[in-house]
């Protein structure tokens, strides 16, 4: 079975449909599927629902799609650097639910892997705790949080083989290897596609079969706050 | 309150937060003075930061010209790695912070309370960014310092009977390290352990709202 595609459009061909729930990879600007991102905008999919710990911010990464008006709700933990988010958001034509940002990443994992939903001190005697079904375990106190399955994930990785084997680079792996297992379809966007044989099989990040389409191309990869020291005079 | 005391300053706060570590600690820094932490870990001490976005081991910002758009730390900002560093998602991230295995969390409070109760993510009415990781973190970790001005910008306190804020964790903080000084939350309230620079516990009492015992 073919899994590379010629292009983002081409890799999300028959893939969307207005209404539909996506989970997304990336941690603020790092390691984003921005190509998928942008096929999404061209397409014109409405009314989407988004699982992301981030929302991008203007005019780059899930921000594009907001700047559109075809996000309907978000599911985040953070979106602080986002203007457009804030005003529709605020104007009520955003919904947003904050999941705590390891509870939304067990929710991707969970979701992947057949779990519908699991029991975590996170967020116990808070607002996001209100109406969830609460359990003792041990004398500790838990909430019942559910697991996603979303329609579709999209995720960048580093490199990839024809088979869909997934390598990340450094921190850009984040939400990335979560988001891919719990999507009923997985397309990734990678910086470089290898040929079969060239990952070891020892260091590949997410299996192939998580993953069932795949494009290549050249990322931006934007730095979002980029700090730096002074080197110590010679 | 009359005339402000001062007490220390960030930097001199973060120093006293970097009494708290122990040799062979994984610790989370949050974001603000937590992070300048890492400037006054003490000499024999080894401790490895984790960013809860996916890396142990985090390591200073990079030198001009080397920053890397895939290495971030949780504030997003460029970093670098060290020659023991891990990278890992944020399933797995998580896993560990809940998992307990993170000895400590230093982070920010907008209002702490004496039962331990922490707020340190939303103003009603106000701007919400989100809780990020601090939810799990202050549930998983094995111990919570929050560093944190006394006071607010008013002079009212931020050490109080009873969080009026949306909380972030419940009876979670271990020990509050403020321009004033430091308490722990102990049986029945807070416990004075130590004076900052200048301040005598009368300002100390006069700044806090939650009960003082012992």
């Amino acid at each position: 079975m073919k899994k590379v595609y010629g292009s983002a459009a081409e890799a999300l061909d028959g893939l969307l449909s207005d209404g539909m729930f996506i989970a997304a990879g990336g941690f603020g600007l790092c390691g984003i599927p921005e190509l998928l991102i942008d096929a999404i905008r061209a397409a014109g999919t409405k009314d989407l629902t988004i699982a992301s710990n981030n929302a991008g911010v203007d005019g780059f990464g899930l921000g594009v799609l907001l700047a559109t008006r075809q996000v309907k709700k978000m599911i985040s933990s953070y979106v602080g650097e986002n203007a457009e988010f804030m005003r529709q958001y605020l104007s009520g034509e955003l919904e947003l639910e904050f999941n705590p940002q390891g509870t939304l990443a067990e929710r991707m994992r969970a979701g992947g892997a057949g779990i519908p939903g699991f029991y975590t001190r996170t967020g116990v005697g808070t607002v996001i705790a209100e109406g969830k079904e609460h359990k003792d375990f041990d004398g500790q106190t838990y909430i019942l949080e559910r697991g996603i399955v979303a329609d579709l994930s999209i995720v960048k990785a580093w490199k990839a083989d024809p088979s869909g084997n997934l390598v990340f680079r450094k921190t850009a792996r984040n939400f990335n290897a979560p988001a891919a297992t719990c999507g009923r379809v997985c397309v990734a966007e990678v910086e470089e596609i290898v040929p079969l044989g060239s990952l070891d099989p020892d260091k590949i990040h997410v299996p192939g079969i998580y993953v069932h389409r795949l494009i290549t191309g050249p990322h931006e990869k934007r730095i979002e706050q980029r700090t730096t020291r002074k080197r110590e005079a010679v | 309150m009359t005339e402000a005391v001062k007490g220390w300053d960030r930097n001199q706060m973060a120093a006293r937060a970097a009494q708290e570590l122990q040799d062979g600690w994984y610790v989370n820094l949050g974001i603000g003075i937590p992070t300048l932490v890492s400037n006054y870990i003490p000499e024999g001490i080894e401790v490895t930061l984790q960013s809860e976005n996916g890396m142990l081991g985090m390591g200073p910002f990079p030198y001009e010209g080397e920053e890397d758009p895939d290495l971030i730390n949780a504030g997003k900002q460029t970093i670098t790695e060290l020659p023991q560093t891990a990278y890992f998602d944020s399933a797995q991230s998580f896993a560990m912070i809940r998992g307990g295995k993170i000895a400590m969390a230093i982070l920010g409070a907008m209002e702490v309370a004496e039962n331990g109760d922490l707020a340190n993510w939303m103003i009603p009415g106000k701007l919400v960014k989100g809780m990020g990781g601090a939810m799990d973190l202050v549930a998983g970790v094995g111990r919570v310092v929050v560093v944190m001005d006394h006071t607010s910008k008013h002079g009212e306190s931020k050490v109080l009977r009873a969080c009026t804020l949306p909380l972030t964790g419940k009876g979670v903080v271990n020990r509050i390290i403020s321009n004033l000084g430091v308490l722990d939350v102990v049986p029945g309230g807070l416990k004075i352990v130590e004076l900052a620079t200048g301040v005598t516990e009368a300002d100390l009492r006069a700044a806090t709202e939650a009960t003082i015992v012992g």
